[in-house]
């Protein structure tokens, strides 16, 4: 090989390095659900409080329904207060934020509610029927849901206050024009 | 406490390797001992302080510190004192800690063997290891905080993924590592040869021990690993071409093509590029693996989470791999064979060939491993391709290593006459063949099986040929027949070690194809009291029992197994329900055998008990993976001795 022509033999590593760079644009996150697009499945539980929580008295509203637990630390703990600040900033406009405690201990899943001050609806998931219908994979799992009823969105993983907002404007702004 | 002790002492450490790595290679340009002794005490300090973070996570997960994140996230109240150990590595943060501990301890023995017997390479090696260390200890304090804080401090953590609840979870990681980690040995005198241009067979000579011992640990993890989801997974199997078993497997490969490849270059001075080449190629694909089962790029099955430090690993990959190829850019001048292939017929050219074959192995795993990448990439979708394609690729190149490790051992270096071939050969062909067509007759069907398992014959009369002819030329000189032989296989032990590896091989090979070939299941709902036969074994349900563990509930099937005859075995698998896991643990129960294992995996019931589901399995020649692993172990020893060719 002529002297120049050896300097050419690292960049033979160039289009393996790039192939593998260019996975990091991709977001494992964003995982397709066959459920988006379809309507929601129904379900009716009893809140730790104790009221009845039934998915179709929230017909007409844009519904955030969060699946979490005591035990999934840290997601769930990360993104507890997110799901309190969206709640407070956009129950005005017509959103519900719904959360379903799964595989959890009732004083565990208690202690969680009080420590982060939740003030929206939280219900228990006795023998996990709802998280199966939604084919909840594991916790955090979050579905957005419209007005007339239907997934929107689904997001796995912890929610940041930028992701919840990016999730709920689209769906508010669609209900508005439809109407 | 621990949070803040634990960081510290890495970012000292840090401070320390970074230090040492710019001494020693300041030393070494300008011939200064006193600066390369300094970075020596560097990496002792290194590895005392990595040695006691370690320690310290040890003793956090043991006492359940929840203020430590990566103990909060991977153990909870109800974890087994045992278990609490392996989630230590079960995690991301603590597997970089082991990788990194194991990858001191190995600096500290380069350090003990050759400070003295390699005074020109040894500053850029002592160089090359403290960096790859150095990053080591950046991915620690920055990209993944071992020791990073939790806050709030959570009641309790979220448990260990129940299925590295395992005792193959205590040596795998241990043993995958050591061969991982290993490899950097080679890999850094590789690059102290190519920046003082001794590019000779020093390094290699001086590198062969730790090539084998590399090799070695990379095998036996990959073997426990195959052991670990043969009867933890519960299907049966226990190798799937999973991204993460494919990581681990390319470095094999081209391992073993070094470790054949040396040994041209060490006899006829020839491939001292391709050599290089084959040890920057094999480190580069350590660190790839890595990379790989840290950076979510690839989704699998054993894929750690996924987060900023795959980034730091490309990073660092690509920093790895160009200057490494551009070091050897820069000596390609002097990297000249001395030696020439005579004859294709020849010792050399098996080998050329053996390392042919392995590096194209290793390019279609490597290939069908980041394809979901590469189709993304040009077509949009996410389309992976499985263990056909894999298998398909593989099992011809397979098949032919293991023709070529019954002719490489054996044929002459140079030019192979054909008194040479016929004396080698003749028997073994013959045997190899008769070996087929009785196979054949006794009505084995798969022309794969028949041609792996007639080749596998063909290669143990090779080496008996060699054994016995050696032997009876000891004899003739008056040494009885098994002093004889023990006495050649110390005198010899790199040759014989050699063989006795190739054996494990077989044995290995033997099991793979046999569990292929031959192995049935079934699945079927039985009654209590009721029975169900499979591949002459019948099996009756006895029971459910439902009981409680620390950690998750557990419900028992009781089934008796009885073969032919003979009294019944009682074999209990079970289903385990953790809280924190959205579907139930399969724990599977079976009987090991030599030809058959029995193997069963608990399904649906009833849960009064009346009724439940079962998965049966016969596995055919399983075990003989396992005892291949155990021969492996022992021809590796007898490799890996002091040399006594000429006794005094």
């Amino acid at each position: 090989m002529t002297r120049g022509w050896r300097w050419l033999v690292p960049l033979a590593a160039v289009p393996v390095l790039g192939l593998l760079a260019y996975g990091f644009t991709l977001n494992p996150r964003e995982a397709p659900s066959p459920l988006v697009g379809r309507p929601a499945a129904a379900f009716t539980l009893t809140s730790f409080d104790g009221a009845k929580l039934d998915l179709a008295d929230l017909r007409g509203k844009v519904v955030v329904l969060n699946f979490w637990a005591s035990w999934c630390y840290p997601a769930c703990y990360e993104e507890a207060p997110a799901l309190e600040r969206g709640w407070k900033s956009y129950r005005d406009r017509g959103v519900v934020v719904v959360g379903v405690d799964i595989q959890d201990k009732d004083e565990a899943a208690r202690k969680f509610i009080n420590d982060f001050r939740l003030t929206f609806a939280n219900a228990p998931d006795p023998g996990g029927k709802v998280s199966v219908d939604y084919g909840v994979y594991g916790v955090p799992e979050t579905f957005f849901i419209d007005r007339e009823g239907r997934i929107r969105a689904k997001h796995v993983g912890a929610l940041s206050d930028q992701m919840f907002a990016e999730a709920i404007e689209p769906l508010l702004a669609a209900a508005g024009t439809t109407k | 406490m621990i949070p803040e002790i634990g960081h510290g002492a890495l970012l000292v450490a840090l401070g320390l390797a970074l230090y040492g790595g710019v001494m020693s290679a300041v030393g070494g340009r300008r011939g200064r001992p006193a600066l390369v002794e300094s970075a020596q005490h560097a990496a002792l300090g290194v590895f005392v302080l990595v040695t006691a973070c370690l320690l310290l996570l040890i003793y956090a997960f043991l006492t359940f510190d929840f203020s430590v994140v990566s103990v909060a996230t991977n153990t909870n109240l109800g974890t087994p004192f045992y278990y609490r150990i392996t989630a230590v590595w079960g995690a991301l943060e603590g597997s970089i800690v082991l990788w990194s501990w194991l990858l001191s301890l190995y600096t500290l023995i380069v350090i003990l063997r050759h400070r003295t017997s390699a005074r020109e390479l040894y500053p850029w090696v002592l160089m090359t290891m403290l960096s790859v260390i150095g990053f080591f200890l950046l991915v620690m304090t920055v990209a993944a905080p071992v020791f990073a804080r939790s806050l709030p401090i959570p009641p309790d953590g979220r448990g260990l993924n129940p299925l590295l609840e395992d005792s193959g979870m205590i040596t795998h990681p241990v043993a995958l590592y050591l061969g991982f980690t290993g490899f950097t040995v080679p890999f850094a005198f590789a690059v102290a040869a190519l920046i003082t241009g001794r590019v000779g067979d020093f390094w290699i000579t001086t590198t062969r021990r730790w090539t084998i011992v590399a090799w070695y640990f990379l095998s036996l993890g990959l073997l426990i690993g195959g052991w670990w989801s043969y009867h933890v997974l519960g299907w049966g199997g226990y190798w799937a071409w999973d991204p993460v078993e494919n990581a681990a497997f390319m470095p094999w490969l081209t391992g073993t093509a070094l470790l054949h490849s040396v040994m041209i270059q060490e006899r006829r001075r020839m491939l001292r590029l391709w050599n290089l080449a084959l040890v920057i190629l094999t480190f580069s694909l350590t660190l790839f693996g890595t990379f790989l089962t840290r950076s979510g790029v690839i989704a699998s099955v054993h894929a750690f989470s996924q987060g900023a430090i795959g980034i730091f690993f490309l990073t660092f990959l690509a920093l790895v791999v160009l200057s490494a190829l551009a070091l050897l850019a820069w000596r390609w001048n002097d990297l000249g064979a001395q030696g020439e292939l005579d004859s294709i017929v020849s010792r050399e050219s098996a080998f050329l060939l053996n390392n042919v074959l392995l590096v194209a192995a290793t390019f279609t795993v490597f290939f069908g491993t980041v394809f979901p990448l590469l189709s993304e990439a040009v077509k949009g979708a996410k389309v992976s391709v499985g263990a056909p394609f894999f298998n398909q690729v593989n099992i011809p190149l397979f098949l032919s290593l293991i023709f070529l490790m019954g002719i490489g051992p054996l044929i002459a270096w140079r030019r192979a006459s054909l008194d040479n071939l016929k004396r080698n050969f003749l028997w073994p062909v013959v045997i190899g063949s008769v070996a087929a067509i009785v196979l054949r007759l006794v009505g084995v069907g798969s022309s794969v099986a028949v041609l792996s398992l007639a080749l596998t014959v063909f290669v143990t009369a090779t080496i008996t040929v060699d054994l016995v002819r050696a032997t009876r030329a000891r004899r003739a000189m008056g040494e009885w027949t098994l002093p004889a032989l023990g006495g050649l296989l110390l005198r010899h032990n790199r040759r014989y070690g050699g063989f006795v590896v190739h054996l494990a091989v077989l044995v290995v090979a033997v099991g793979v194809t046999g569990s292929q070939a031959w192995s049935v299941q079934t699945e079927t709902t039985l009654k209590r009291g009721e029975e169900a036969a499979l591949a002459g074994y019948r099996v009756r349900f006895d029971g459910l029992r439902e009981s409680q563990e620390s950690n998750h509930g557990k419900v028992t099937g009781s089934f008796t197994v009885v073969a032919g005859r003979g009294a019944g075995t009682v074999l209990e698998p079970a289903k385990k329900f953790y809280p924190q896991e959205q579907s139930p643990i399969a724990y599977v129960d079976y009987r090991l055998g030599f030809v058959d294992d029995v193997y069963l995996v608990l399904g649906d019931f009833a849960r009064d008990g009346s009724s439940a589901t079962v998965k049966m399995q016969v596995n055919r020649m399983v075990s003989w993976i396992w005892i291949g692993g155990l021969v492996l172990t022992l021809g590796t020893l007898l490799a890996i001795l002091p040399e006594r060719r000429r006794p005094a």
